[in-house]
């Protein structure tokens, strides 16, 4: 993206966006109104930049649309479908509107059914499915055509907790399999975390924060929090001797390992100075303390 | 890969050419029109007075029969008249077929919000709007020009190629008013059922505007002592174009330019309130 911006009469919805996100799962965070959903619009070509310019996959949005959108699956946020059709006709249909034979289109729709678990139900009118099953019909029609980019938005809105793991597995599923390129876009920072390897959080129509989970995630393998019994002075000291960075409260030592040192090598000082370790944790910055300090930014 | 086995595949074959994707929508279009017995049952009645005409046309040829039956031959005449009757009768049960049919097509895809869909695939408005109307352009071609055609080619191949080649243009003109009647009912049902999104209020709103606007043209005229309230009338709008097309002697109180005028002007309003409503999202500014 590139200066991107959209404004709908005299709102800006989207402000001077430039970012370029290349990694395998890309999380689209900020809170109800930011902007998520109208960069999604804009990118799949329903909303025109007022300013600026993006690509998808190598194409430009304003002059290539017809070739972005042959190559992305996307998933919406309400519901989208047509209560009258059964859940494998629906499919089928999308999948020749995307340029499948309908041959083709037949045979993939029922895959992509029995792949997000609507098999027994795929002769079922739209109109009979619940919500959860509704999520999974629109995820079915995404991906049946086998696109490169999967635009999610919301996926999991409205879902309750099971249907939502269901969901989170069969996302992390696909990104694993490394066929295609997800953006998901929602407001829960913990579908995000769960599934992401990058995100961008936008605060008011703008870039408030890009992180790249992976990095981060790397970065706060050196951040222990240790709970111990019986530690004193001599512990800290040994701590610091190895290299590492210590700040002891009462009982709590957080400290930064050194390069080289292993959680092994914390707990065989332990053992030497007959101290007894409670809880060890990982401090890592949480994707919450992220969103967070972006919002507060 | 067998169908059971639960792991996503990317897909590597051919693809269909981009022209033709709109012709999606028109087969699937079809075979939801042809589910409802109700509407089936409508499209069967619409060749009854086809099937009448034709029987008409044989005995009008059939003078010994004629006589047999005490009828004169003179009484039946197939001419430009007989063919502006069956477009009148045809015309009219098009429209109903429309009003059964049309809200079907769009006000599904609307209701839940499956544009987005569509849209977000290579297929464009414009091809929705054909693929859409291409449904009904068939179903009502079936019910007025196409029967029409086969009863100007029996009368020619009864009456012979003189007559045939003479009333030539009739063949012309059930086509135009055909194709006009089918392009103004295809519009008006997808745009009413576009902006209502309610299959039975845009069936209803149809019908309204046919009858109530009849109505209401011929309020304007009594209360105003005026003719600016045909402009409301679209059956007498057509009616006009059709009296012209046919060369039918029947008095009217517009100009065929003026109701040329006016359904080109319903056509737009049309077209414009539908391609308003077919699109991904709306945006509210």
């Amino acid at each position: 993206m590139q200066g991107l911006s959209v404004r709908f009469g005299d709102r800006d919805i989207l402000r001077n966006l430039s970012a370029s996100l290349q990694g395998q799962a890309i999380g689209l965070l900020g809170p109800n109104g930011a902007g998520k959903s109208t960069l999604i619009n804009t990118l799949l070509g329903f909303y025109k930049p007022s300013a600026g310019s993006a690509k998808v996959c190598g194409h430009d949005i304003s002059t290539a649309m017809r070739q972005i959108r042959a190559l992305v699956g996307y998933m919406p946020e309400n519901d989208a479908f047509i209560s009258k059709m059964s859940a494998v006709s629906f499919v089928q249909m999308m999948g020749e509107l995307s340029g499948l034979p309908p041959e083709m289109a037949l045979e993939r729709a029922h895959e992509a059914l029995f792949y997000v678990g609507l098999a027994e139900a795929r002769y079922r009118k739209l109109g009979t499915y619940s919500l959860g099953m509704k999520q999974l019909a629109k995820l079915a029609q995404a991906i049946v055509h086998g696109p490169r980019l999967l635009i999610l938005d919301e996926p999991t809105n409205g879902l309750d907790p099971s249907a939502r793991q269901r969901m989170i597995r069969m996302i992390r599923e696909i990104r694993d399999s490394g066929e295609m390129r997800i953006i998901l876009c929602s407001h829960l920072l913990r579908d995000v975390e769960d599934t992401c390897d990058e995100v961008l959080i936008l605060k008011r129509g703008q870039i408030a924060h890009y992180s790249n989970l992976n990095e981060e995630r790397r970065a706060n393998r050196r951040f222990l929090e240790l709970e111990a019994c019986g530690a004193n002075g001599d512990f800290t000291a040994a701590l610091e001797r190895l290299g590492c960075e210590c700040a002891a409260t009462a009982n709590r030592i957080k400290m930064i390992l050194a390069e080289g040192i292993e959680t092994r090598d914390i707990f065989r000082l332990a053992a030497e100075q007959n101290v007894r370790i409670r809880r060890l944790n990982f401090r890592r910055d949480t994707l919450e303390d992220i969103f967070l300090k972006a919002m507060e930014s | 890969m067998a169908v059971y086995r639960r792991s996503y595949k990317p897909y590597a074959g051919t693809l269909t050419a981009e022209w033709s994707r709109f012709l999606v929508l028109f087969r699937y279009g079809r075979k939801s029109v042809f589910r409802s017995k109700m509407q089936t049952g409508l499209f069967v009645i619409c060749f009854f007075f086809p099937l009448a005409c034709l029987i008409i046309i044989y005995l009008a040829h059939s003078a010994s029969f004629l006589a047999k039956i005490g009828i004169p031959a003179q009484l039946i005449s197939i001419d430009s008249k007989f063919f502006f009757r069956y477009m009148s009768v045809q015309g009219a049960l098009a429209f109903l077929l429309t009003a059964f049919v049309g809200p079907g097509l769009v006000s599904p895809d609307l209701a839940n919000g499956a544009l987005p869909l569509f849209f977000c695939r290579p297929f464009s408005r414009a091809e929705y709007v054909l693929g859409k109307s291409s449904v009904l352009a068939l179903l009502l071609s079936q019910v007025t020009w196409i029967p029409g055609v086969v009863l100007f080619v029996m009368q020619a191949s009864l009456a012979g190629a003189s007559w045939a080649w003479s009333n030539l243009w009739i063949a012309g003109s059930l086509m135009l008013s055909s194709l006009l009647w089918i392009a103004v009912l295809s519009l008006l049902a997808m745009a009413l059922s576009a902006w209502v999104k309610w299959r039975i209020v845009a069936g209803a709103l149809l019908l309204a505007v046919m009858f109530f606007g009849a109505g209401f043209g011929q309020a304007i005229n009594a209360v105003l002592r005026t003719d600016f309230g045909y402009f409301f009338n679209l059956p007498y709008l057509m009616g006009t174009v059709w009296i012209t097309l046919f060369q039918v002697d029947i008095a009217q109180a517009i100009s065929i330019t003026q109701a040329g005028v006016a359904i080109l002007l319903y056509c737009t309003v049309c077209l414009g309130l539908l391609l308003r409503k077919v699109r991904a999202y709306e945006v509210i500014r």
